[in-house]
């Protein structure tokens, strides 16, 4: 789940501290919820001396039972393990974790984590410069139960490194009043009843990402002059005022609020809305096709072997299959782990037919990656982007 | 030891010294450097070393110039409006609120006791579609059925303006407050009427109040970017949004180091132009 949106990550969990998760899933939850729920995740500061896993993750990305306040499968794995699981939902935003912690990686102090979470193309920047240990796979037998399709990414073609946590599609979500036929088409999104109240998503991979497929380009072979092409259609849907912004998971309460009626959104994302408003919202992946991507598990090169060793046994127990599936009837996101399927059947029988949960091979191949770029596009092919938004 | 009492004052200086040196003068060292900073031959993402690259200011300012004009605008027209809405607010405090002084002025401070980013939240969903405004404005044909108020720049300034408000209303109350009662009388007795009155007395008075005011209102309002980011569009983008998006999201620590260095420059330059034109021998 990638979330961007222009607040500091200070800010945000300010304000996050506010948003009930209730609210956050009914859409408000723009802004995250990132302080929030910050280092509960064994559900109070029982032990002192004992040995501590330190997890940054995503906002709304993982179990949580609202009645104790507690992540029932980090309960689990403290109660199996004896590892007390402190769990951050602090991480909001690719670049600007990045921005906060990058100092100290490279300098080789703390960070404060054990594990972290970032998406594909930012666990590829980490690999380069080296901020990342290498698993030692003794401490991580389930490993091989990622699924074949995630098994071997250019950035880390051995799972050597990193292991997907979630898998992020996205596609077209709108509000089924304003929108009855649905959106299929990059035509269907910019029909005059949405003028003025779509939002696309700020990770530009996405964004950038659909709007290639529909211009007949793959984004896992796009060229800078293809990419730029791209840039300036959705710059010229800005300035004509056909999108009215550029927003992380905030689109969700903009839908919410009837401020937007269609968006460029992420399937987990719409999948909780539909299911929180009765069908008021859908979701699907372009005809032309949709994106995938993930955020991968992996720990930092500042890890200590304690905390390194402990951040595998959590990751060896989320490839668990039985876990794997509990995590994913609630987050709704694309499960990474093999087996997760037949297990989910008897916890929640309604999702293992669920495109967006497992999605099938038909599914998959209308699903496409963005290439890896090198670090002299990444800057600017960011910087077309951000100048596309009035940045 | 014994402590001469010439240097009572210096060491009395010396924590806020050295936090000021801690936490102002080594982080701007630190800005300088890295805005003439440019990248790493092959180097990856966000390396920069020191080549001394001037040319990064005038870069920065050429890019960027519009969201440098829009921050400008945006922040004088929520300190005027700051201004003519605080005016007669501090103004009754002042003079006419008689025993409900007190609580009149905690309500001017209890927007402060929430957090300022939800404040402005807030405001989106007054703003927004399903909120008592438009569909108000829009029954009284104020507004028409395709038009919505966020993610505009109405929305901002209106969030701006709302947000510093409390900054404006402070100083004019303090000055104002401080009026002797009785110069308003004299100018009374010398057959001024109420406007007479209020123009070469009270206005004139509160002139220290109306000066710190809309400093405190414009200089922040300037280098806002929570606003433009919660309640605008990609068209209302201010300069704070361009240095928040060139370190996080572009990772070009320089060009946001030098947007950072001319923002500032610009404010100082502003405020002396103003203060010069204003006086401040009576500053609060």
């Amino acid at each position: 789940m990638a979330t961007e949106n222009s607040l500091s990550p200070e800010a945000r969990s300010i304000l996050g501290s506010r948003i009930s998760r209730r609210a956050v899933l009914a859409g408000a939850g723009g802004l995250g919820a990132a302080g929030l729920l910050a280092a509960c995740g064994s559900g109070g500061d029982s032990a002192s001396a004992e040995s501590t896993v330190r997890w940054g993750n995503w906002p709304l990305y993982l179990d949580f039972d609202e009645e104790t306040k507690t992540y029932p499968t980090l309960v689990k794995f403290t109660e199996q393990t004896g590892i007390e699981a402190k769990y951050f939902e602090d991480y909001n935003d690719n670049d600007e974790f990045y921005g906060k912690v990058q100092a100290q990686l490279k300098l080789g102090e703390d960070i404060g984590y054990d594990v972290v979470t970032p998406t594909d193309w930012m666990a590829a920047r980490w690999l380069r410069l080296g901020y990342t240990q290498k698993f030692d796979l003794a401490n991580i037998p389930n490993a091989g139960n990622i699924l074949d399709s995630l098994a071997s990414p250019s950035y880390d073609p051995q799972r050597e490194s990193t292991l997907t946590w979630q898998g992020i599609m996205s596609g077209f979500g709108w509000n089924t009043e304003k929108n009855p036929k649905g959106i299929r088409t990059l035509d269907d999104l910019f029909a005059p009843q949405n003028k003025g109240k779509i939002v696309v998503l700020s990770e530009m991979r996405d964004t950038i990402g659909i709007i290639l497929l529909a211009q007949g380009v793959d984004p896992e072979s796009v060229t800078e002059a293809q990419y730029m092409n791209a840039v300036d259609f959705m710059a010229k849907k800005i300035a004509d005022g056909w999108i009215r912004g550029v927003k992380g998971n905030e689109y969700a309460e903009d839908l919410t609020s009837g401020d937007a009626t269609a968006v460029i959104g992420w399937s987990g994302d719409m999948f909780i809305l539909a299911s929180e408003n009765e069908g008021k919202f859908d979701f699907a992946i372009p005809e032309s096709g949709g994106t995938i991507s993930g955020d991968n598990l992996m720990i930092p090169s500042t890890a200590s072997a304690e905390g390194k060793a402990n951040g595998e046994k959590m990751i060896n127990y989320y490839y668990d299959p039985v876990v794997a599936a509990e995590v994913a009837a609630y987050v709704n996101y694309v499960c990474p782990v093999k087996g997760a399927q037949a297990e989910m059947e008897k916890i929640a029988p309604e999702l293992a037919t669920s495109e967006y949960i497992f999605p099938t091979e038909k599914t998959s191949s209308r699903l496409h990656v963005f290439r890896s770029l090198t670090p002299a596009e990444e800057t600017t092919w960011a910087e077309a982007f951000q100048k596309a938004q009035g940045n | 030891m014994k402590i001469g009492k010439a240097r009572v004052p210096y060491l009395l200086l010396l924590p806020g010294f050295a936090f000021l040196f801690t936490f102002f003068i080594l982080p701007i060292i630190n800005l300088a450097q890295t805005s003439t900073q440019t990248p790493v031959a092959g180097g990856d993402t966000g390396e920069y070393e020191q080549s001394f690259a001037f040319s990064n200011y005038i870069n920065a300012f050429v890019d960027n110039r519009e969201q440098f004009g829009r921050s400008f605008l945006y922040a004088t027209l929520a300190t005027i409006f700051a201004l003519a809405i605080a005016y007669p607010l501090a103004y009754a405090i002042a003079f006419k609120s008689g025993k409900f002084k007190n609580i009149l002025l905690v309500l001017v401070v209890a927007p402060f006791f929430t957090s300022f980013l939800l404040r402005t939240v807030a405001w989106k969903q007054i703003l927004g579609e399903e909120g008592f405004v438009v569909p108000t404005l829009r029954s009284l044909h104020v507004i028409s059925e395709q038009t919505t108020l966020t993610s505009t720049a109405f929305a901002v300034v209106a969030g701006m303006t709302y947000n510093f408000l409390p900054f404006m209303t402070l100083p004019l109350y303090a000055s104002l407050e401080r009026i002797d009662p009785r110069t308003i009388e004299a100018a009374g007795d010398l057959y001024a009427n109420g406007l007479t009155t209020f123009r070469r007395v009270t206005v004139p008075l509160s002139m220290p109040g109306v000066v710190a005011g809309t400093l405190l209102t414009f200089i922040p309002a300037a280098g806002d970017y929570v606003n433009a980011a919660i309640l605008g569009s990609p068209n209302t983008k201010m300069i704070g949004n361009v240095i928040e998006s060139r370190y996080f999201k572009i990772v070009d620590y320089p060009t946001a180091a030098a947007l950072s260095f001319t923002l500032m420059a610009a404010i100082l330059i502003l405020v002396t132009l103003y203060i010069r034109k204003a006086g401040t021998e009576e500053l609060v």
